[in-house]
């Protein structure tokens, strides 16, 4: 098991450095002048100067020793400085936006994986019921309504028509912080963003339940006069869990593409704010840098997600 | 599960081939005809609105602004007096377009990496499998974002950034069907006669994976639909004054629009989810055609 983890991150680490190579080629193929970001607007640069600022900066090497020295800095916490924001360092930029991200996320997904499986063992118990086809027409809709609608219905609906939630932002402004104040504003975009992964994990669920129902130790335990909820809940759902776990596991990397639209309606100042502004701006190094901590987010979402199916699925020998 | 739930398998006659039995377990799936009932009319209406609808896209009507829907304007109009259906029918002709010649383009480099990967070495089918792992290690809005970073906005950059994103999950896929038909005798006698890889690709290798990439391509163009509407309800695909859904439903992002004036943005948003789900039933459909044993749940 030592040997699979150590192996398994070995490899996610040189998924991360190809990842940080191909965004660091395709950010300098990009149109646009990097020298441009250090020019002050006010007191421009005669020719010479800046011939000599580029070849200060690095600019004139070979792209792969840019590379290099790209990394370097990198790696000692130095991502460069922000192009938007009058040259505020990159990285405290965008560690600060990762903690409203990971609350707006981590909410979002505890809700869809709550009533995810919730539903789909329901549904698939109560089988061709007149709920079961209420959920499976609701998650139909659900998967393939895209975030940005969604959230503009939920915002129009919650918080223009009947007034429940506030329509934007994390916290009211001027007032001291408070827990009830920022679960007033989470709320909504949590929910919203529960939708789709609710209704994947739904379907998901429901299917592998009906497959499990099936099985021979599902009836041995009702022969042997088990209640019929212990049934459902110790016996099958415990089963039909197993391939969900990949599921969630990819939904996580997932959300975080749901989030971004979700951060740019409700103006939730997370790490999907501050990206799609860099797009627009072209703030490379900001869109260097949170790109590869999402990537490093991912990677290791994945990686904890197969050392967690390891660890539940006891037909999985790993080391 | 029972052969009872697989419609039109049990009862047709063994002698039509694979293709007609296929047809007809598609027109037996009463959700994939469904959505094909939904998609032809849309199709049929974003190509020829110039011919039946007596208002253009761009046309400016100052006598008319923020109107609600009315006799002459079905949809109502917006902030400077176009007509919203108009703008909802060239932006769903916008939409379509980008989707299919996007899709287009990946399905071309999907396929063509796929089976190279496929019927060349294992150096080559290493490499060119690697990067495919690296291209679907970020989440797919977040490429698209670094993709729309570089390109810009517009048309052309938008087809460019969605082909791009999209081809290697077919690659993949083609590789797997690849890999299979290249130990199958009729390969390897070809090969043995000296087939060319060109032969092998597309004498071989594509009638034989046609199933997938038809599938796929209807799929995916309820994707690059969505990833379109996407890019354009942030700002950074389609450009105004072009209309596209996505950046119809970027007008909402002003609080009056969204509170006030609710039908500029809600139309755009139920034809997008609208035609998503008609192409998603099309889609599971012809999978459910072609391939009858899997998706049985």
């Amino acid at each position: 098991m030592g040997f699979y983890v150590a192996r398994r991150t070995a490899v996610g680490l040189l998924m991360l450095v190809a990842l940080s190579v191909l965004i660091f080629v395709l950010l300098r193929l990009a149109p646009g002048d990097p020298v441009d970001a250090y020019i002050n607007p006010s007191a421009p640069l005669s020719l010479d100067e800046l011939a000599a600022l580029r070849e200060r900066l690095g600019l004139n090497d070979p792209l792969p020793l840019q590379y290099f020295g790209w990394a370097a800095a990198a790696i000692s916490g130095d991502f460069g400085y922000s192009i938007q924001s009058a040259g505020q360092p990159v990285l405290p930029l965008v560690l600060s936006r990762v903690g409203p991200t990971v609350i707006l996320m981590a909410s979002g997904l505890a809700i869809a994986i709550v009533v995810g499986l919730a539903a789909g063992t329901l549904s698939a118990v109560r089988r061709n019921s007149a709920m079961d086809v209420g959920l499976s027409v609701g998650s139909f809709l659900a998967i393939s309504s895209p975030p940005f609608v969604t959230a503009l219905v939920g915002l129009y609906v919650f918080s223009v028509q009947l007034r429940w939630a506030p329509s934007g932002g994390m916290l009211t402004p001027g007032v001291p912080f408070s827990v009830a104040d920022l679960l007033a504003h989470l709320i909504l975009p949590a929910f919203l963003l529960s939708l789709t992964h609710g209704a994947l994990i739904m379907r998901y669920m429901r299917s592998s339940m009906l497959e499990v129902l099936n099985q021979d130790y599902v009836r041995t335990a009702r022969a042997k006069g088990v209640r019929e909820f212990w049934v459902i809940v110790k016996h099958a759902a415990r089963n039909a869990l197993l391939p969900v776990v990949t599921l969630i596991g990819s939904s996580i990397g997932m959300a975080i593409g749901g989030a971004i639209f979700l951060e740019s309606v409700f103006n939730w100042p997370g790490m999907g704010l501050l990206l799609v502004n860099a797009v627009k701006a072209r703030d490379y190094p900001v869109i260097m840098c949170a790109t590869l901590i999402i990537g490093a987010f991912v990677i290791a979402v994945n990686l904890l997600t197969d050392l967690v199916y390891a660890a539940i699925d006891p037909r999985v020998k790993v080391g | 599960m029972t052969d009872a739930t697989i419609p039109g398998k049990a009862k047709k006659p063994p002698s039509r081939g694979p293709m007609a039995r296929s047809i007809a377990r598609f027109t037996a799936n009463r959700a994939a005809m469904a959505g094909l009932f939904i998609f032809v009319p849309i199709i049929v209406a974003v190509s020829t609105y110039e011919l039946w609808w007596p208002h253009a896209p761009n046309d400016i009507d100052l006598l008319s602004i923020n109107q609600g829907p009315s006799a002459a304007h079905w949809l109502g109009s917006d902030g400077v007096g176009r007509d919203v259906m108009a703008r909802l029918l060239q932006g769903g002709r916008v939409s379509m377009i980008v989707a299919v010649v996007s899709v287009a383009i990946s399905l071309v480099i999907g396929y063509l990496v796929g089976s190279l990967a496929a019927f060349s070495g294992k150096l080559v089918d290493g490499g060119l499998m690697r990067f495919v792992d690296l291209a679907m290690t970020l989440p797919p809005v977040i490429f698209l974002l670094v993709l729309a970073s570089i390109a810009g906005t517009g048309i052309w950059p938008t087809i460019g950034v969605i082909s791009l994103l999209s081809w290697p999950v077919l690659s993949r896929m083609v590789r797997a069907r690849l890999l299979e038909l290249r130990e199958r005798d009729f390969v390897v006698a070809s090969r043995g006669m000296g087939a060319g890889m060109g032969h092998l690709l597309f004498r071989h290798g594509l009638p034989n994976s046609i199933d997938i990439l038809v599938v796929y391509a209807t799929l995916q163009v309820a994707n690059a639909i969505l990833l379109e509407a996407g890019l354009s309800f942030l700002g950074l695909g389609i450009a105004p004054p072009e209309a596209s859904w996505g950046n119809m439903l970027n007008l909402a992002r002003s609080t009056v629009v969204l509170e006030q004036y609710p039908w500029q943005w809600m139309f755009p948003g139920a034809a997008l989810v609208l035609t998503v789900l008609a192409i998603n039933f099309i889609g599971d459909g012809l999978r459910d055609a072609f391939d009858p044993r899997a998706n049985q749940n």
